[in-house]
């Protein structure tokens, strides 16, 4: 399993084509599209849950003083 | 929010009376008092805070008790309390984690370098069985081996044979919340009932442990049931009550619920206080969105007591440093360490 960096694109997770919001489709441009605007302000106060490079439902564990969100295929990300 | 300190010579009867009552007698308000704190216009609300805080200062002094909490078993909850995304019967995106033993050690040190004097541990069940039970006997043991930190937990509905095994582990603080008023409880909850939440609070007590029992506003819930609920808490004399505010969670029930109104908040903070003035009132779930940075200034300056520093179980709070510096602004000490058991 890889470690990744956190929070590298707009949605959140990675620049991958999903919102780590909602787990719709985000086109992983800079900035997020207007659809996802809201998602990106909620993940400011949330982790993602979906991995935004493939959609999966991540593992997400959030502690005192971070997160870490594990996606089955891509690897894990923490802040 | 700021609420400005208002020029108006208009005097509440409702606050005289509070004054007298609580500030000076330390007798909480009924029920129906404490609806009319809650129907005070905008134009009383920084009244009604400055009194409130002035119960806390008067009655628990100025220290404020800084807690963090965590999951140590996320999701998957059998139960269906609407407004948490915990549970397995809503479609909601949290998946079923356990935290390992060595993470939670790591997170309690964190959690006391930060001047915390209490660390949650939290589970997403009914109630423990035999395997969460081993878990946490296995992880009080650790804790109090690396770092001095009073551990609490929060574990569902209790029996009597667990009740007891926490006490005698050195649980020092059980939460079991009340969330709501019991006229609303079956709007939020079907799956288990008020009574039963009432045995295990009534189990804590009678154990010894400390009981600390929370609310959970903005669920929809009248005023009329709001004071409810504070009268509720009131009568279980709960060494501390944890106020959240709904966070609304995708895939639950209670998602389009709207968010509550910063001032309707801020005047819930007075009103508990004003019911409960001499237990501990912290700051739990959902101030973030309901309040935003200036209201955590707000609400500690009018009745809250104690803080959950850095993220909640599922949701991100303010960064720790945040809600410290500000209390070093504030000239609030956070209170010491003292093992309680």
């Amino acid at each position: 399993m890889k470690t990744v960096p956190a929070a590298g694109g707009a949605n959140g997770s990675s620049n991958g084509p999903f919102c780590g919001h909602c787990g719709g489709p985000d086109g992983g441009g800079l900035p997020a599209s207007d659809e996802h605007r809201r998602c990106v302000e909620l993940l400011t106060l949330e982790p993602p849950r979906y991995c935004a490079n493939c959609r999966r439902r991540m593992k997400v564990q959030v502690t005192p003083a971070g997160w870490s969100a594990e996606c089955s295929r891509h690897g894990v990300l923490i802040r | 929010m700021t609420i400005p300190a208002h020029p108006a010579i208009t005097r509440y009867e409702i606050l005289e009376t509070a004054s007298e009552q609580v500030l000076e007698e330390g007798r909480g308000l009924t029920q129906e008092q404490l609806l009319e704190v809650l129907r005070l216009p905008d134009e009383a609300l920084p009244a009604a805070l400055q009194l409130a805080h002035e119960v806390r200062l008067r009655h628990c002094g100025e220290d404020v008790e800084v807690e963090g909490i965590i999951s140590i078993k996320t999701g998957g909850c059998p139960e269906d309390c609407h407004f948490c995304s915990q549970s397995g019967l809503f479609d909601s995106p949290v998946r079923g984690v356990w935290l390992d033993i060595p993470e939670l050690v790591k997170a309690a040190k964190e959690t006391a370098a930060t001047g915390a004097t209490e660390f949650c541990i939290v589970a997403a069940v009914r109630g423990p069985d035999i395997k969460l039970m081993n878990q946490i006997k296995f992880a009080i043991d650790r804790i109090n081996e690396a770092v001095e930190i009073n551990i609490a937990c929060s574990l569902g509905m209790l029996t009597q044979h667990q009740v007891d095994q926490l006490a005698a582990w050195g649980v020092h603080r059980y939460n079991h919340n009340l969330e709501t008023a019991r006229s609303y409880f079956p709007q939020v909850v079907t799956t288990h009932s008020y009574e039963e939440r009432l045995e295990t609070c009534a189990m804590v007590k009678a154990a010894g442990m400390e009981l600390c029992c929370g609310a959970l506003i903005g669920m929809g819930e009248s005023l009329e049931q709001r004071a409810e609920l504070a009268a509720q808490l009131a009568a279980l004399e709960p060494h501390e009550v944890p106020l959240n505010f709904l966070n609304p969670r995708p895939g639950t029930p209670l998602e389009n619920q709207g968010i509550m109104d910063g001032k309707d908040a801020l005047r819930a903070i007075a009103a508990f206080r004003l019911a409960m003035p001499r237990t501990v009132l912290r700051y739990a779930g959902g101030r973030e969105l309901t309040l935003g940075d200036l209201g955590t200034r707000d609400g500690l300056l009018g009745g809250i007591n104690a803080v959950i520093v850095g993220n909640y179980l599922t949701t991100l709070g303010r960064p720790a440093d945040a809600d410290l510096n500000l209390l070093v602004e504030l000239n609030m000490p956070i209170k010491e360490f003292q093992k309680s058991l």
